[in-house]
């Protein structure tokens, strides 16, 4: 009882302290009244923080929706071609003549020797440079050497592919030409190196990224052992650093298997089922161009079978790609 | 009692020693060799297109004359295709990021867009092409307008932009957003006065990153099906029109030597433009980026 009363007392006091304090403030106004109008206030920025996040996924739901696009433009599209051209042919015939009216003949595997050839090719110059370009960023250059190396290679990375095309054609062809007599003038070995060359900066960056991330300890214990710097970096830093180097090489041949404009300006357009470099040759994306430009009518054979061409395509970069992200998780060493 | 035999260190040590320096020269060969690479081309491409390179050049229409050709079409028609690209992805894919960033919870779902955006972004840009042939050329019946081209062009570079916005968002401290939680404001106030002015510079600097993918990129643009010819500018997004790396394509493909000349000068545009919104990136990114 005596609590209480003193309890109240005090109440009392307070807010004749709080009541003062207002008073004693240009405006007057209690926080319980304040909180109680915010949470019966259904202005605008209620609703805002309602309806944004949704917005915000709409546009998040695009790019799924490109996927699915993707996808599904091409299986419909293919499916047409595969009610005129048989799978079997198309999967197995050693001749691609589209644009024979009589004796077409729809074989991807001109079309695919021709894209192995180039990519293989570019893989053989661009892995070897790159990886050296790598090792000599990560172990050996100072740090303002790598700062301004680093971004140098970056452009190269960065020139798009129709000015490569057009340096492949009328610089490396030629020069290839007076070593190589027998070469034509479109071939797969010039587009095939200067895809390479696109691609080194990628395997360089990339594979530089990964076997910075190796700790300094790994590299000073094995120095420490004897060890000479060229040993350190392949038998400590590289293996350490192998998934994110093997990713990236697969990563960089995906984009050359992709690689289009310097193809279909230096590669030629002659699909041949064979291991020569030297002639001229068609990739599954030179193909896509070819029949672009030309006027090939909507709903024609020819036309579905870019579609189908597409989608090959599309798969074999699909693989790989996974394949990359499969690697960089599987075997990632965590330091 | 001597425990190391310093004959046998020196012969075992020389060998590998020299190995190390060897090598160290093929390494630093290799490093140069991209540079020499980016030298030459460069080199190659100045000189062979300097002589056609002129105001003349910028002002006049193609021609079957090499003389009297330019880039004004192919110039005019790239920054149309920039004006429907910039906003158009940059509102997807900061759009895209904010969600991913701010609001998505981490489930199955939210996982499934990042795999889908890192896979999108290995995709060749012919495919683009053919699904931009498909769903804006065809199906919505835009033909090969700069609005069919401009739509295909940003779902190309959306993964470039939602990357570059994600980083930028996740190096904002959250302490900035706690504090300003903290004032009273609602979830989205903050991230539009508080996490975007501090992420501002990092999304604009990818996103001109992803703009110059835009502009140089030409595979998907032939299976549109724009033309290799136009003496014409477009008036509106529903018009036909040319770029710079077509009108490139097509004077390469040509036999006679005057044509690459004006490839070489057409391509010496098209990498000032390049450079030019590059060194904006960098300033951006220089004079604006916060470190916390």
């Amino acid at each position: 009882m005596r609590s209480a009363r003193r309890a109240s007392h005090l109440a009392m006091r307070m807010k004749g302290v709080l009541t003062l304090a207002i008073q004693n403030s240009p405006k007057s106004f209690s926080v319980q009244e304040m909180i109680a109008a915010k949470k019966q206030k259904k202005g605008p920025s209620s609703s805002i923080e309602k309806i944004v996040p949704f917005l915000l996924l709409l546009t998040a739901i695009v790019s799924v929706l490109t996927t699915l696009g993707i996808v599904f433009t091409l299986i419909v599209e293919t499916f047409t071609f595969f009610g005129r051209i048989p799978l079997q042919e198309f999967l197995t015939a050693q001749k691609w003549y589209p644009f024979s009216e009589t004796q077409g003949s729809y074989g991807i595997l001109p079309l695919v020797s021709g894209t192995l050839k180039v990519t293989l090719i570019a893989a053989i110059v661009a892995v070897p440079i790159g990886l050296a370009s790598a090792i000599f960023l990560s172990e050996y250059a100072s740090d303002r050497t790598r700062r301004i190396i680093k971004p140098i290679l970056e452009v190269l990375a960065g020139i798009p592919t129709i000015v490569y095309g057009f340096f492949a054609l009328t610089f490396v062809t030629p020069i290839l030409r007076e070593i190589i007599p027998t070469l034509e003038i479109f071939n797969a070995l010039s587009p095939g190196i200067v895809i390479g060359i696109m691609i080194t900066p990628m395997i360089a960056s990339l594979s530089e990224d990964s076997m910075s991330s190796v700790p300094n300890s790994m590299r000073e214990g094995a120095l420490a052992l004897g060890s000479t710097k060229f040993e350190v970096s392949l038998k400590v830093v590289l293996p350490a650093a192998v998934s994110g180097v093997v990713a990236s090489i697969v990563l960089a041949i995906s984009r050359a298997i992709g690689e289009t404009m310097i193809v279909a300006v230096a590669g030629g357009s002659t699909p041949n089922l064979n291991w020569d470099i030297t002639s001229s040759i068609q990739t599954m994306t030179a193909y896509i161009v070819q029949v672009s430009q030309g006027d090939a009518g909507y709903g024609t054979t020819i036309y579905y079978s870019i579609y189908a061409v597409g989608f090959t395509l599309f798969v074999f970069t699909l693989i790989m790609n996974l394949l990359a992200q499969f690697i960089a998780r599987r075997f990632r060493e965590e330091y | 009692m001597r425990l190391i035999d310093h004959a046998k260190v020196v012969n075992n040590m020389k060998p590998r020693i020299l190995k190390n320096i060897f090598f160290k020269g093929v390494f630093f060969a290799a490093t140069m060799f991209g540079l020499l690479v980016l030298g030459i081309l460069l080199y190659r491409i100045l000189t062979q297109g300097i002589g056609y390179l002129d105001l003349q050049f910028l002002q006049s229409l193609p021609s079957r004359k090499p003389e009297m050709a330019g880039v004004k079409t192919a110039l005019i028609g790239t920054i149309w295709l920039m004006v429907v690209v910039a906003p158009v992805s940059l509102l997807l894919g900061v759009g895209t990021a904010i969600y991913l960033e701010e609001y998505a919870r981490k489930n199955q779902f939210t996982n499934f867009i990042q795999i889908n955006i890192s896979n999108l972004a290995g995709v060749p840009s012919i495919v683009f092409g053919l699904l931009g042939l498909t769903v804006f050329v065809r199906a919505l019946a835009l033909g090969t307008s700069v609005l069919a081209a401009g739509l295909t062009m940003s779902l190309l570079v959306l993964p470039i932009i939602i990357v570059a916005s994600q980083e930028a968002i996740r190096s904002v401290p959250n302490d900035l957003r706690q504090a300003s939680f903290g004032m009273g404001a609602t979830k989205w106030q903050t991230i539009l006065r508080v996490v975007m002015p501090a992420a501002i510079p990092g999304i604009l600097t990818g996103g001109i990153l992803a703009l110059s993918r835009a502009i140089g990129e030409t595979a998907p643009l032939v299976v549109l099906g724009l033309p290799l010819f136009l003496a014409f500018l477009p008036k509106s997004v529903f018009d036909m029109f040319t770029v710079l790396p077509m009108q490139i394509y097509n004077w390469t493909g040509r036999p006679q030597e005057e044509f690459h000349a004006l490839a070489a000068a057409g391509i010496i545009v098209l990498l000032i433009l390049l450079i030019f919104m590059n060194s904006i990136a960098v300033f951006i990114r220089n004079k604006f980026q916060k470190r916390y």
